[in-house]
């Protein structure tokens, strides 16, 4: 059964419907292009034909963009020359698309058929790309609807001519938050930033289009005219010229380098941007097919596109029936669940928000309408929604309020006593259908389990802050936490459209327990007279977005000696981290406390803002006279945390590879260009970092010891995803 | 191998390189063939003389372009017969020049050579030329490119020199120009720029600004913090290369930089042989000629390895230098350079430099070997060394002594 279908009119306007069967949105894939193809060709050839309008079966959107398994597919399917494989298909789509642009016209620009892309809404990716190829766009005037190219953020960029005809379309400038940032507009904004041509009333958007076909348009595009000059300049006129070097600058700084597909996209607009249209596809193509090869590319399409979406649709929920929550309790009006609060009353769900006295209920449920005003004045959201929302939720000290509820959430303070007394409050409401989780990010789930007689119905939500902000949400199973919690948890994550890891529980779970080496690694070197900035720097260049010491600034200091002091207390003389407590426990008494005390590792002025990093520091822990290379700073932060998460692999903490790479990008941001962690040791070679790892040990003690699993792989010369890969996605 | 030898050096004035600069209304072309001509009249030179003219300019497009070697040679009284040869290093084009002719020279590639170069900065832009390093992606970041001043602004971060050392030193600098022209002591090198019916355009360099103090540099703004802190944001990729660096410290302002001026200059460099034929004495044996390559996003910090070069290769050490000229592209070249070789400020531009009188890029190299020969001989002293610090990571340097 073929996507594309075509529906000749009376009038000489044939209509091409894009519906793939089975979606909810349309994806292209090979061989749409070639059904699309043959429909072009068809109507081109028939005479009776006087113009074509391109548009969507479904209802509200145009395409989602491009099936990304094609293009891993595409690669893999070229044998011994994938960059052949890779350049010569993506030369094909562009034979397509260019085909559709030109429309039959001679090369003087004569004859030609009027082709508009109709959209009922969100166009995404090539959904994109083809109507910028199409003479004229027409988009209903659907406020929901995204247009864009959001390439750029699973780690490529638009590449079936996209980049190329933006920039021909907008120029440099226009085009590059939209091809930069993968910045999406609705409708409006698409066409007052020059993406879309014309913004129609929905029911009149096949009307609009079929009414310019037949009004004898031209339709060569500027850049097919004699003369045709780029908006804002071309690199080498003097506007264009200081454009281009800012770009450069820009994407450099703001990418910290560390993104190859945000240099290629720019490569490809310098020079595509020198050189006639068809030498730019070419150009466009090459850039492309380069950040395809790159393995950093498919390391972000694997985590953060294909399995990222496979962890939201349940690749790890338990057989259960639907768990969707209807009533949601939250105990505690902290910052924690007054957010709690706000994304699940968002998410359509009743709230009843539980602290001890009214006032500090209400304070809580006070963050939902702060939230709502901000949006407000954004003009994001309006005062129904606010009202809407607050109706959800109900403040108040009556735990008896929580009948009902199919889903407790407990934040109250990390004290195992208050805990429990809390549990047992909230479980005395509740019949037997209600699960009971815990957002600690310290104790053990199986510890506070015993407060309820149903160990089973009991798990960890883990939680990030801020959590209105923040994507993924960590699940701990105790060690008696059945199937059906888990389902709960997890459709309760898909209700608030976050992203879920299910991990076992131990010690810190999984993310604290890799972001706190890292945190600490970053210490022990402020300790050895490391250039602070050389510290926080080196892991921004590894794509951070902080810094391990501006990350315990935010954090706060004495939160990190408390965690020292309470993993002290439980390893004994295990206990790995004297170094870094040395510094910790030196902040903590001279009152430097982090952003919250207005003075940390760095300074801050009286508004908070940060300024430079505490003198203080220096003076105490000297600069070393030679100052490691940055490679090396790097590599001690990286296998500080990467480490780890192959031991929480190895102890089953983490059951499946891919939430290790999903849960660490979207938790720390672990240099999102690598993948994640178990990726990034894929890119480097189990081998070359099993080698790496005895140079650390050897030179900076046992914490960097290579663990048994990863030796055995490193023997055997095996990568992670060849080895769990392949199990992770039959589970 | 045949020596080479300095046997005259001639200069323009420098004028302002703005609209209302008293050479603006001169052509590059005409501005290089009064330098030409000088060397012409004042040496004898008739028919056939030279091998060629090797001519430096570090724009070279518009009237600059299309080889304004050869332009300039038909626009002055020289013979049809020397050819012309436009060169690029950036700002050391014209000390290029010098060296490229020096070395033919030695290597017995003809006897005689005109070298120098020219820059109307106010009439041809800088930059208007393009720059792929600046320009292409795949370039730029690659080399974590930055604009000079930025750079000149990450070697005061990193080698510790504040806003009052860099002020200090072009507070200095003034004083010693108004000094030196107050003395004459350019007069030997220094051609009046006159229009074609004999009238007097320029006489004296127009950029200078006695009695420059701490207080009124003071008040001028950091021309660099904006373009390195907000838009684009160079200091973001400057810290990419230099990652210690906490914060980049912009203390470059137009008052302790370079000036941008409009100017040409020329050396008339040969054999012993040329000397004997044209009956002319020789002034300066060019001793050594070097030129590196350094980290392009510091850029500026080309003098120290390529002095070391120049010492190391001529077996010198840096005593064996009575005077350098060392080009004040920015305060923070010339503070680099002292700090690294432990040299004193008195035996550095001691006749001010580019922060008072100008850097006419292209013409900059050739002028201060002028300078640095004509104060030897004004002090009796033997051994020079000129240097400049070039664009896009480059260096270049020149060891004379008096004969």
């Amino acid at each position: 059964m073929t996507d594309f279908t075509m529906e000749k009119g009376a009038d000489g306007v044939a209509i091409i419907t894009w519906d793939t069967a089975g979606k909810s949105m349309n994806v292209m894939n090979s061989q749409g292009f070639l059904d699309l193809e043959a429909l072009i060709d068809d109507a081109l050839a028939d005479d009776a034909v006087k113009g074509v309008i391109l548009t969507s079966g479904k209802e509200g959107s145009f395409a989602g963009g491009m099936d990304l398994n094609i293009i891993a597919k595409m690669r893999d399917d070229a044998g011994d020359e994938p960059a052949k494989g890779l350049f010569e298909g993506v030369m094909g789509m562009h034979a397509i698309l260019r085909k559709i642009e030109r429309a039959g016209m001679d090369d003087k620009n004569k004859g030609g058929k009027p082709i508009a892309a109709a959209l009922p809404g969100t166009a995404l990716g090539i959904g994109l790309e083809i109507p910028l190829a199409c003479h004229r766009i027409f988009a209903a005037d659907n406020a929901s609807a995204k247009i864009g190219l959001p390439e750029i953020m699973v780690g490529i960029f638009p590449g079936a001519g996209g980049t190329t005809r933006l920039v021909r379309k907008l120029g440099a400038m226009g085009a590059s938050p939209l091809l930069l940032e993968g910045k999406l507009n609705d409708p409006k904004k698409a066409k007052s930033a020059g993406v879309v041509d014309e913004v129609v009333p929905a029911d009149e958007l096949l009307d609009k289009a079929r009414e310019w076909v037949l009004s004898n348009p031209s339709i060569v595009k500027p850049w097919d005219e004699k003369g045709y000059k780029m908006p804002g300049g071309a690199p080498y006129h003097p506007a264009g010229f200081m454009t281009f070097v800012g770009a450069s600058a820009m994407v450099n700084g703001k990418t910290q380098g560390a993104f190859p597909a945000a240099k290629a996209l720019l490569s490809a607009v310098y020079e595509g941007a020198l050189v006639p249209f068809d030498t730019a596809l070419k150009i466009e193509a090459r850039w492309f097919t380069h950040v395809l090869m790159d393995p950093s590319s498919s390391a972000m399409i694997r985590s953060l596109f294909i399995n990222k979406e496979a962890l939201e649709k349940g690749a790890n929920r338990p057989d259960a029936p639907d768990q969707k929550v209807r009533k949601l309790g939250v105990l505690g009006a902290g910052m924690m669940g007054a957010g709690i609060t706000l994304v699940s009353a968002q998410a359509g769900m009743e709230v009843v928000l539980i602290d001890q006295s009214q006032e500090a209920a209400e304070r809580g449920k006070s963050y939902t309408a702060d939230y709502m005003d901000k949006g407000i004045k954004r003009g994001k959201a309006t005062e129904d929604k606010k009202a809407e929302m607050l109706d959800r939720i109900t403040a108040t000290t009556d735990y008896g309020a929580l009948k009902g509820c199919d889903l407790i959430i407990e934040a109250v303070f990390e004290d195992p006593g208050i805990k429990a007394e809390a549990t047992k409050k909230a479980l005395a409401e509740v019949d037997e259908n209600c699960i009971f989780a815990t957002n600690t990010s310290t104790l053990p789930i199986t510890d506070l389990a015993q407060a309820s007689d149903r160990p089973e119905d009991f798990i960890g939500i883990h939680f990030f802050s801020p959590v209105e902000k923040m994507y993924l949400v960590e699940i701990i199973k105790g060690q008696a936490t059945g199937p059906r919690a888990v389902a709960k948890a997890l459709d309760y994550v898909r209700q608030i459209r976050k992203t879920p890891i299910v991990v076992n529980d131990a010690r810190f779970f999984y993310c604290n327990r890799c972001i706190i080496p890292y945190i600490n690694e970053g210490i022990r070197m402020v300790a050895e007279g490391v250039a602070p900035a050389l510290i926080d720097n080196a892991a921004r260049q590894l794509g951070f977005p902080v810094g391990p010491l501006q990350l315990v600034d935010e954090t706060s200091i004495d939160l990190g000696a408390k965690i020292a002091r309470a993993t002290r207390a439980a390893m004994g003389d295990d206990y790995p981290d004297e170094a870094v407590d040395e510094v910790i426990f030196w902040m903590e008494g001279e009152g430097r406390l982090g952003r919250k005390a207005g003075a940390g590792f760095f300074d801050y002025d009286e508004k908070g803002k940060r300024q430079g990093y505490w003198p203080g520091l220096v003076e105490k822990y000297p600069r070393a006279e030679e100052q490691p290379d940055l490679i090396e700073v790097q590599h001690r932060l990286m296998f500080a945390q990467v480490l780890e998460a192959v031991r929480a692999f190895e102890d089953g903490v983490l059951e499946d590879i891919r939430e290790g790479d999903v849960g660490a990008i979207l938790a720390w941001g672990f240099a999102p260009w690598s993948g994640g962690p178990f990726s990034w040791l894929d890119i480097i070679g189990t081998p070359y970092a099993a080698e790496r790892c005895d140079q650390l040990t050897a030179r900076f003690g046992p914490r960097f010891t290579t663990p048994a699993l990863l030796r055995e792989m490193a023997d055997k010369g095996q990568g992670f995803y060849a080895r769990f890969g392949q199990e992770a996605q039959a589970a | 191998m045949t020596d080479a030898y300095i046997y005259d050096a001639v200069r323009s004035p420098r004028g302002k390189g703005r609209k209302d600069g008293a050479l603006h209304e001169v052509t590059s072309a005409r501005l290089s063939a009064h330098v030409l001509n000088a060397l012409r009249e004042r040496n004898g030179l008739d028919g056939h003389a030279v091998e060629d003219v090797i001519w430096g300019n570090a724009t070279q497009v518009m009237e600059q372009g299309g080889c304004l070697a050869r332009t300039a040679v038909l626009a002055s009284d020289l013979d049809e017969r020397i050819p012309g040869l436009s060169i690029n290093r950036f700002c050391a084009s014209g000390m290029e020049a010098v060296n490229l002719a020096a070395n033919q020279v030695r290597a017995g590639a003809g006897d005689g050579y005109i070298a120098g170069g020219v820059e109307m900065m106010g009439r041809v832009a800088m930059g208007s030329d393009g720059a792929a390093i600046a320009v292409d992606p795949s370039i730029a970041m690659k080399t974590y490119f930055v604009p000079q001043g930025i750079s000149a602004d990450i070697i005061a971060t990193e080698y510790g020199f504040s806003r009052d050392d860099a002020d200090a030193l072009a507070v200095e600098s003034q004083r010693r120009a108004a000094e030196a022209w107050g003395d004459r002591r350019f007069d030997r090198s220094i051609i009046e720029i006159r229009d074609q019916n004999g009238l007097s355009i320029l006489d004296h360099d127009e950029h200078m600004r006695p009695g420059t103090d701490m207080q009124s540099l003071g008040a001028l703004k950091p021309s660099f913090k904006e373009m390195g802190e907000v838009m684009p944001g160079f200091d973001a990729v400057a810290k990419l290369k230099y990652p210690h660096l906490e914060a980049i410290n912009h203390i470059h302002h137009a008052g302790n930089s370079s000036g941008i001026v409009d100017g040409a200059a020329g050396v008339l460099v040969g054999s012993k042989a040329f000397g004997e034929k044209w009956g002319l004495t020789p002034r300066a044996r060019v001793r050594q000629t070097t030129k590196i390559g350094t980290d392009p996003t510091i850029m500026l910090t080309g003098p120290v390895p390529a002095t070391e070069k120049a010492l190391k290769d001529s077996g010198m050490a840096i005593s064996d230098i009575d005077l350098f000229e060392v080009n004040e592209a920015f305060s923070a070249v010339v503070l680099r350079f002292m700090q690294a070789f432990d040299v004193d400020h008195s035996r550095v531009n001691v006749n001010g430099g580019a922060i008072a009188m100008g850097h006419p890029l292209g013409a900059s190299g050739a002028i201060i070997i002028g300078t640095l020969l004509d104060e030897l001989e004004r002090t009796g002293k033997g051994v020079g060394l000129a240097t400049l610090c070039v664009a896009s990571g480059m260096g270049a340097a020149t060891i004379i002594e008096r004969v």
